[in-house]
């Protein structure tokens, strides 16, 4: 990256234009390599794409430099280095190498590569090495961040974020998109969020929390029954069913304002699911007492019928280019998953396994649908790839587990679990592996939806 | 919907104690209502009004009197208690099932004679399911228990605009535990009067 300075760091201002920037660093990466090879996919060996979470990479991630030595910014130094290490301990990507076994002090040691000794690090185990320096200036906050690979002794990325000091959760954010990026390809799910129900209140309302399951806000207060949010493809819109008029529909909030409408129809109206890139929703409706899916309008308006057979048509899910969508129909005498293409109209069968395979949820890469199955009265969560070929149980033998949905960037799973008695969300890998808790409240939790990545 | 049921369930009890004495059924109202959702029909003691009764304006066709309102008051319990049966008898499903059982159906030929003594009368049909499964289906599925049971009741000559559905899927348990015995109770239709 030529027009880097001299410790390999983009200077990114806390705005917009970073985005920009990154951008254009990353093409005149491309093109500075020349034509014919792939620089950016080149430096993707360090996380297996086909396995990425059978071996970690074993990474440290030592206390920041402080500058100027003050105590503010020390106690910064050690809250920004725990953050960003949580963050991509959260990946199930690496370890974090436990801090006592680093033979480093950063009150000493310099951050740069030339400053570095890498053998300090390959001999405890580390393969990756985050440094990081910051400078408190009033209100202003300078943070350098540097991703190394300490056997190549390489600086991999590199940033420099400034701005107000209440912007820092997100510098941290974006330097772990940074890094993921680096590594996989990808951006992570860093700037995304996870919509839930919770019943804490005595009534189920809509939760939304940060990818990490911190910082719980509870968006409805109908005292009803609200339930199935679901995120339009830009983050500022959920759609959820609710009660609070007496029988269920499908209401559009808009989080900037907490403006809330409802659709008028009749029958039930459930199961919205916003067509990705469009202001439009899948959606189950009962104008005449057979349900059936249809495709709205954000204000409700219907564009067309997607579903047409006797029965239960329900929870429509979409292909990520917006052309497909997945459902659930009981047309062959038991609830399976089907995927109909929009353009041709052609219905496939997806699930032959089971009696009862519900919840179906479209991996943003658009590869696999992740889906819940019930067997001997235990639900599961299950992956197949679209052609129904191969599928794989992720969850066994602990209470059901239901109702997956995918991190924007198809490495995770949330879920909710009765494994614990009461109803969590949990999160895996998509592998299956690092089944974990993900949100502490009261009351039980359901219906996760995870957010693209749009947070601000 | 429960809270309508206590409604009801307050009202068949203070609506004759009101004719007796009003601290009485309130009492029994607030002190007891478990032991009323056990016996929807329970019967006030009419004859605690006759001692009551002032002497002084007794009159020779008394007894006739009497006897006119104790029919009343019999007719009264009698039509209570059909209104109560209506409400509080449910019909049971199997699993994954909107399918109406011939037990079912009994219930909802009564229910529809019911419906026809009372022509002013408009109902809810509300569809329930157990916890198996998974909420969106389940919503589903209540509502095409609630649709089998009207289209039952229309067959029958009930005009549809009398019979709301409104789907509950797993929100709603009456039985809250988690076994056979609960899940039998679970999966049902159940009636509200409008």
């Amino acid at each position: 990256m030529k027009q880097n300075d001299r410790y390999g760091l983009e200077l990114a201002g806390n705005n917009m234009k970073t985005r920009f920037w990154i951008l254009i660093s990353v093409l005149a990466a491309i093109l500075a390599a020349g034509p014919g090879t792939r620089p950016a996919l080149a430096q993707f060996d360090y996380i297996d794409i086909s396995n990425p979470f059978l071996r970690k990479v074993p990474m440290a991630v030592p206390v920041f430099k402080s500058f100027s030595g003050s105590a503010r910014e020390k106690v910064m130094a050690v809250k920004l280095a725990r953050m960003l290490a949580g963050n991509l301990e959260f990946t199930s990507y690496f370890t974090i190498l436990d801090r006592g076994s680093y033979l480093y002090d950063p009150d000493r040691s310099g951050i740069t590569a030339p400053d570095i000794n890498f053998g300090n690090w390959t001999v405890i185990g580390a393969e990756m090495l985050i440094t990081g320096g910051l400078k408190l200036d009033g209100d202003l906050l300078e943070l350098e961040l540097r991703l190394f690979d300490t056997f190549k002794q390489k600086l991999i990325a590199g940033k420099r974020y400034r701005g107000p000091v209440k912007g820092r959760d997100g510098m941290i954010r974006r330097f772990c998109s940074e890094v993921i990026f680096a590594l996989t390809g990808k951006r992570g799910f860093f700037d995304s969020r996870l919509a839930f129900v919770s019943n804490g209140t005595g009534h189920k309302e809509i939760y939304v929390c940060r990818f990490d399951g911190k910082d719980v806000r509870r968006m409805t207060t109908y005292k009803s029954i609200t339930m199935l949010p679901d995120w339009s493809a830009d983050g500022r819109h959920l759609a959820y069913v609710s009660y609070r008029n007496g029988r269920p529909q499908i209401f559009i909030h808009r989080l900037a304002n907490g403006r809330v409408r409802s659709m008028t129809k009749p029958g039930i109206q459930i199961t919205p699911a916003w067509r990705p890139g469009r202001a439009e929703l899948a959606a189950t409706l009962s104008l005449s007492g057979d349900q059936e899916i249809y495709l709205l309008t954000a204000a409700g308006k219907t564009i067309k019928r997607l579903t047409n057979s006797r029965g239960i048509d329900v929870d429509p899910t979409w292909s990520p280019d917006g052309k497909k969508v997945a459902f659930v129909s009981k047309r062959s005498g038991t609830p399976q998953i089907y995927i109909k293409d929009i353009a041709t109209g052609r219905v496939a069968r997806l699930t032959y396994h089971g009696r009862y395979n519900t919840q179906p949820s479209w991996s943003p890469n658009g590869d696999l649908i992740a889906y819940s199955s019930m067997e001997q009265g235990q639900i599961n969560i299950y992956v197949s790839d679209i052609e129904g070929n191969n599928p794989v149980r992720l969850t066994s033998d602990q209470g059901d587990n239901e109702a997956p949905t995918w991190s924007p960037d198809g490495s995770l799973i949330a879920f909710s679990s009765t494994r614990r008695g009461k109803s969590r969300i949990f999160v895996m890998t998509r592998y299956g592996t690092d089944q974990r808790q993900l949100i502490v409240l009261d009351g039980e939790q359901s219906d996760p939806s995870w957010s693209p990545n749009t947070m601000q | 919907m429960r809270k309508r049921m206590w409604i009801s369930v307050a009202l068949l009890l203070i609506v004759p104690g009101l004719i007796l004495t009003v601290s009485c059924a309130k009492k029994a109202a607030e002190s007891e209502p478990a032991a009323v959702e056990a016996e929807p029909a329970p019967a006030p003691e009419p004859e605690a009004t006759q001692p009551e009764q002032p002497a002084e304006q007794e009159q020779p066709d008394q007894s006739a009197i009497e006897a006119e309102q104790l029919k009343a008051q019999q007719e009264e319990r009698a039509r209570e208690a059909a209104r109560n049966l209506f409400i509080n008898e449910d019909i049971y499903f199997a699993f994954d099932s909107a399918a109406l059982s011939d037990v079912a159906q009994q219930v909802l030929r009564s229910k529809a004679e019911w419906l026809r003594q009372n022509p002013d009368v408009t109902v809810t049909i509300e569809g329930h399911c157990d916890e198996r499964g998974t909420a969106e289906y389940n919503l589903a599925l209540g509502e095409r228990r609630a649709q089998s049971a009207k289209a039952f009741l229309v067959n029958l000559g009930i005009d549809p605009a009398r019979l709301n559905t409104i789907s509950y899927g797993e929100e709603r348990p009456v039985d809250p535990r988690h076994n056979e015995e609960a899940w039998a109770k679970n999966r049902r239709v159940h009636f509200t009067i409008d």
